[in-house]
């Protein structure tokens, strides 16, 4: 990647990110299909980082899937998110700290609706004391969950068991960085990095020793498009999209894919799966595909956390090849083995890529 | 100016998604939806800005205003600020409070994401659930995704989830005290009647078209079904 131009903008789109004292809120997507990198992100920031966290059993989904598909109006939203701020407010927190990407983009939306039109946040604050009696209350501040791995990149890259090193080459691993539409194209302001050229991942890359591969779809979406997914008959819209990155993105040879949202890892991993079964095509030269992994898992593996706790087994796209480029000390034998090491029955492989069981 | 319009303008997304559009075209440019479908965000922008009622009404009925992913690239890009995607959302919205998305293919598409996130958000407190992700409507989740799902107790519990299961921590029960809340809020703002408004106009149409729709938690009916996979292809692609 080339920096000089990317360093000025980075300079222009830097944000405030708390430095402790985090009010965690979970993802509906990152939970069900990651859930060990939510684990992670928290074992990161208490275990490795001494800071804390605390999450609440009261807050409920944003309702963000259900408002991008046409089913919750934006005055419904608005008010879950209302009643979602006045927990944190409740549990005696003011920086509020959200997994998921879609849900950064709803309170970033919100924020900024109701800062500039005061009326939506009247309606809002009499709809919360109608159907909850909660107190309306803004958090201090707002932070995407990456933002703040971010934040602390180089604290845990000096604490790092590993690096983004090829340990035969001692090359550092090209890596793309995908970010989620939804943590910057609308605000560029609120991400860091802005909207262009994130920082966000890029920054962690680097700090962790690898090299961000720069490549011509960067910035497009994974496919998601919330209908254009969740509907069967309009998936074509979905594969389509990622197939575009990874045609754009092959000919770098990246040996992982770095993603902030957790619905992008999922499209990312589990369309190269069906590409792979669709036309008999990996974008990899072992034919394993590209791996794809949370920037989460990314923290804990250079932290030296073990995969399989951290949920890596959970993906379809192998990963194997990518521990052992790394280094990284694991036990294959433990992969598929349940949470008392006993034996499970093993996955089926798929037909068209290559899969370690 | 008309009825129709004056409703769009009082949704502070419309507002905000356009203040005089230059039609540069930079917005179907950078759309991921425009590459696959035959969609222009700018003629959107174009359309709108007629203030005509008629051409309001076209649009609330067709197939164009249901292409867009709401990925809000065009947000970032347009150089008078403008978002197309914005103005989609206020459009999808009329289209709904109207009952005219029931006229269109991809429109009437909305009791499906009535039936599966809706009814999900309310029954549960998650848009999305662990339990609803079958591999016969999401075959991409491929081999894996059947491997956690046949032994999903002990796999979730070593990756440290508490699924199912009370107290904080991912994919937990919600409490019905927070659930309770959560309906509460749907109710006062207007989320129950919109769910009720998207039935209602469905069960007409199929009606209308003599298919059977079911229950409001159906998803079998011949109705739904169709609406979930049926794609005509030649008259949406580019």
């Amino acid at each position: 990647m080339i920096k000089d131009g990317k360093k000025k903008i980075w300079d222009d789109y830097q944000k405030e990110i708390a430095d402790d004292k985090f009010y965690y809120v979970r993802s509906c997507i990152r939970q069900t299909l990651w859930p060990g990198s939510e684990n992670t992100y928290l074992r990161v920031i208490r275990d490795v980082l001494g800071k804390e966290i605390y999450e609440s059993e009261n807050h409920t989904t944003c309702t963000g899937i259900g408002y991008h598909s046409e089913v919750v109006p934006f005055e419904t939203i608005q008010t879950v998110v209302a009643r979602n701020f006045s927990l944190m407010k409740e549990a005696g927190y003011e920086n509020y700290n959200p997994s998921c990407v879609t849900s950064f983009g709803i309170y970033t939306e919100i924020l900024e609706t109701w800062h500039h039109f005061p009326d939506e946040k009247k309606k809002v604050i009499s709809f919360l004391k109608q159907a909850t009696n909660r107190e309306f209350v803004e958090p201090k501040n707002l932070a995407h969950t990456s933002d703040v791995i971010f934040k602390f990149r180089d604290e845990i890259a000096a604490k790092a068991k590993y690096k983004l090193i090829n340990k035969e080459t001692g090359k550092p691993l090209k890596v793309v960085d995908h970010i989620g539409c939804h943590y910057a194209k609308m605000f560029p302001n609120k991400g860091v990095g802005g909207a262009e050229y994130p920082q966000v991942l890029a920054g962690l890359v680097e700090a962790f020793g690898g090299e961000v591969i720069d490549y011509p779809e960067r910035r497009h979406c994974c496919g998601f498009g919330f209908r254009q997914y969740l509907v069967k008959a309009n998936r074509g819209y979905s594969i389509s999209a990622s197939k575009k990155k990874f045609e754009s993105m092959e000919p770098f040879k990246p040996d992982f894919i770095i993603t902030n949202c957790p619905g992008c890892n999922y499209f990312m991993d589990r369309w190269q799966y069906a590409l792979s079964e669709m036309e008999h095509k990996t974008y990899d030269e072992d034919g394993y595909g590209i791996p794809v992994l949370t920037y989460e898992e990314v923290a804990g593996l250079v932290s030296g956390f073990d995969p399989w706790e951290m949920g890596m087994q959970m993906h379809q796209v192998d990963v194997e090849p990518l521990l052992k480029k790394i280094g990284v000390e694991y036990d294959p034998s433990q992969k598929f083995k349940g949470a008392n090491g006993e034996d499970l029955p093993l996955p089926e492989k798929p037909n068209h890529i290559n899969f370690s069981v | 100016m008309g009825k129709l319009f004056d409703k769009l303008n009082s949704d502070v997304r419309f507002v905000e998604g356009i203040s005089g559009c230059i039609n540069c075209g930079t917005c179907t440019a950078i759309c991921p939806a425009a590459e696959v479908y035959n969609y222009e965000p700018r003629n959107i922008a174009n359309l709108v800005q007629t203030r005509d009622d008629s051409v309001i009404e076209e649009l609330l009925k067709s197939d164009t205003i249901w292409y867009c992913g709401e990925c809000m690239s065009c947000k970032t890009r347009c150089p008078r600020n403008n978002a197309p995607g914005l103005i989609i959302q206020a459009l999808r919205k009329l289209s709904i409070e109207t009952g005219l998305f029931v006229e269109s293919e991809k429109g009437r598409q909305q009791l499906n994401l009535k039936r599966m996130i809706g009814n999900t958000i309310l029954e549960s407190g998650y848009c999305v659930h662990f339990d609803h992700l079958l591999l016969d409507v999401f075959p991409e989740q491929g081999p894996i995704w059947q491997w956690v799902r046949d032994n999903r107790d002990t796999v979730l519990k070593k990756v440290g989830a508490n699924y199912n299961s009370n107290g904080p921590g991912a994919m937990r029960v919600v409490s019905k005290e927070n659930l309770d809340e959560l309906y509460k809020i749907f109710e006062v703002t207007g989320g129950i009647d919109f769910f009720d408004k998207i039935e209602k106009f469905s069960a007409a149409k199929a009606k209308e078209l003599n298919k059977e729709i079911g229950d409001s938690t159906n998803k079998s009916s011949e109705y739904f079904s169709e609406a979930y996979t049926v794609n005509s292809i030649n008259k949406h692609k580019r």
